[in-house]
């Protein structure tokens, strides 16, 4: 059997498809949710790597570096986030947030 | 392609980079409390910024092999997007001194978010659309809980850090289909792909509608939206002001640039989305906005309507409809800024109060601030001859002229319900029993940037060329 670029499409969109699920579903804990972020752009990248050999163009793996850099800064920023909520909450079930309404 | 003047181009993005960047050098290495100094700087600096945002001549140019893009409409944008995060930081000087919030890191994120907002509107390739956005979403999480000793703060920030995370992956997921299905990345290339064929692939209408989705959640529109009214109460008052102003008008700005420009050909694909996320914008944002008692939060749903209403012109899809898009944007800008201006006087005995019936009997106590506010509120509900009615005028036109009578009507009737609670607080300043009186502001910015405002919104249909010139330019250089 070959590999083509409908099994990379669909391996993405089942691995993208989790990650979103993550994040709705998941009630425990706000890391799972990055994590999951996390899932939904890496199946990104995996797309934009089977696109860009497909297409022999190279302009597809340079967004890649971008997307990888800027996963990087987000994640950074959500912990920091994460850190300075749980100091005063002490807690970081997704259950707890709730002092708003929404 | 003479990189030099690649370089002269985007001289307002290199200026507020560089400010930006010694700026917090400067903040880092200094002993002493640096934040009065920095902000300071950070308005002088945003203001050069705006000045060459002006002087750049507006011709349609394309930057660095056409990752970036110069014309009309761009300078346009960027000039309000710069306006608004001058007049939010400096009206938000005194609550922060006030509140125990003088880090000089807000300044600094201040000017990261607004570089990213200009770049996000002289986007033209898919990768600057996405850096551009990040750029400005980040420092966005940022000041969202910048208030570290309050829970709600906190609250906010993680909430609008996991929603918009979601959102960028929804749009780069989105990113990666259209680049897939149309063999590139910029905006020239994908509409050249585009009009080959008179029915895209699927791959590119699951693509844009992806796309459109991720740009949704950055402009609150329904049904994206749910995040807009927690952050709107839980982050600090200037930090809404801020999120209300000039994150907006970029985000709406870029929404106009994705579609007429890659996907112009592909209009009678997305007017239907754009009228279904418009109409449900607007009920929205008139049906729960009535029953909020928190000002913050009424605001966060009167901007999910006023999104809305936006969109009705951009449903239009012709050059009027961006022009109305781009006048009520405007008006928008200047409205909620005002009303921002408001709240953040709104104080007694050093205590910040939110509740709307904190302005009871504000006509008697406070008459200029009553006044100024209900300027506002009039303004919002749209009733002429004030600058708001001429926002909804010209999108409603333009939905007109091209057939969309149900969308106009909706637009109107909801309207009217938003009048109602509009009026409420009008009603309340007036009618109701004086509580306590208000302390007088401290410093004079923010009764500067009030009146300006009130000035903009009263006085509008008086000279109103300018804008409705600007906006027009700004729509031809957009419009296919």
């Amino acid at each position: 059997m070959t590999i083509t670029l409908g099994h990379y499409l669909v391996l993405a969109a089942v691995i993208f498809t989790l990650g979103v699920f993550g994040i709705f579903i998941n009630r425990k804990n706000v890391i799972v949710i990055l994590m999951s972020i996390e899932l939904m752009l890496l199946a990104v990248n995996l797309n934009l790597v089977a696109f860009s050999s497909f297409l022999n163009d190279m302009v597809g793996q340079v967004f890649v570096m971008f997307v990888l850099t800027v996963a990087a800064a987000e994640v950074s920023i959500g912990l920091a986030i994460l850190v300075s909520y749980h100091r005063l909450r002490q807690t970081i079930e997704v259950e707890d947030i709730n002092l708003m309404k929404g | 392609m003479n990189p030099v003047s690649d370089f002269f181009l985007i001289l307002p993005e290199l200026i507020l980079l560089g400010a930006a960047s010694c700026l917090l050098i400067f903040g880092v290495f200094r002993t002493t409390n640096a934040d009065p100094g920095v902000t300071r700087l950070a308005v002088v600096f945003m203001g050069v910024s705006l000045v060459f945002v002006l002087a750049i001549a507006g011709d349609e140019k394309m930057i660095f092999e056409g990752l970036l893009i110069t014309d009309r409409f761009g300078q346009f944008m960027k000039a309000l997007v710069l306006v608004g995060a001058i007049l939010t930081l400096v009206m938000g000087h005194g609550y922060r001194e006030r509140e125990g919030l003088m880090q000089f890191e807000y300044p600094v994120l201040i000017m990261f978010a607004s570089l990213g907002m200009l770049l996000m509107v002289s986007a033209n390739d898919l990768m600057s659309l996405y850096l551009g956005l990040e750029l400005q979403s980040l420092p966005l999480y940022v000041i969202a809980a910048f208030n570290r000793d309050s829970e709600r703060s906190s609250e906010a920030g993680l909430k609008y850090f996991v929603l918009g995370a979601l959102s960028s992956g929804l749009l780069l997921y989105g990113c990666c289909l259209v680049y897939g299905f149309t063999g590139s990345t910029s905006f020239d290339g994908i509409s050249a792909a585009l009009s080959h064929d008179n029915t895209p692939s699927t791959g590119v209408v699951v693509g844009m509608v992806f796309l459109s989705a991720g740009l949704a959640f950055k402009v609150s529109a329904v049904p994206f939206h749910m995040w807009t009214p927690d952050v709107y109460e839980g982050a600090p008052t200037p930090v809404t002001a801020f999120f209300a102003a000039a994150p907006k008008v970029a985000a709406v700005a870029l929404f106009l640039r994705v579609l007429f420009d890659p996907f112009g050909t592909m209009i009678s694909h997305w007017q239907q989305l754009i009228i279904a996320i418009s109409i449900a914008s607007m009920l929205l944002g008139a049906f729960a906005a009535i029953y909020q008692t928190n000002i913050k939060r009424l605001m966060a749903y009167s901007s999910i309507g006023n999104i809305g209403y936006a969109f009705v012109g951009l449903a239009a899809g012709t050059e009027e409809g961006i022009q109305g898009v781009i006048i009520y944007m405007t008006i928008y800008l200047m409205m909620t800024i005002g009303s921002f201006g408001c709240i953040l006087s709104m104080r007694v005995r050093g205590q910040m109060l939110e509740g709307i019936g904190d302005l009871a009997g504000l006509g008697r106590t406070n008459p200029l601030m009553a006044i100024a506010l209900a300027a506002m509120m009039f303004s919002l509900a749209g009733i002429p001859p004030l600058a708001g009615f001429f926002g909804k005028l010209y999108v409603f036109l333009a939905a007109i002229h091209v057939g969309l009578y149900p969308l106009a009507v909706i637009g109107l009737l909801t309207s009217v319900v938003g009048a109602f609670y509009y009026f409420r607080i009008i009603k309340i300043m007036y009618f109701d029993e004086a509580k306590e009186v208000f302390d007088k502001p401290i410093g004079r910015e923010i009764t500067v940037v009030v009146s300006l405002s009130a000035v903009f919104v009263l006085l509008f249909f008086v000279y109103p060329t300018p804008v409705i010139t600007g906006a027009a330019n700004a729509a031809a250089a957009l419009f296919p």
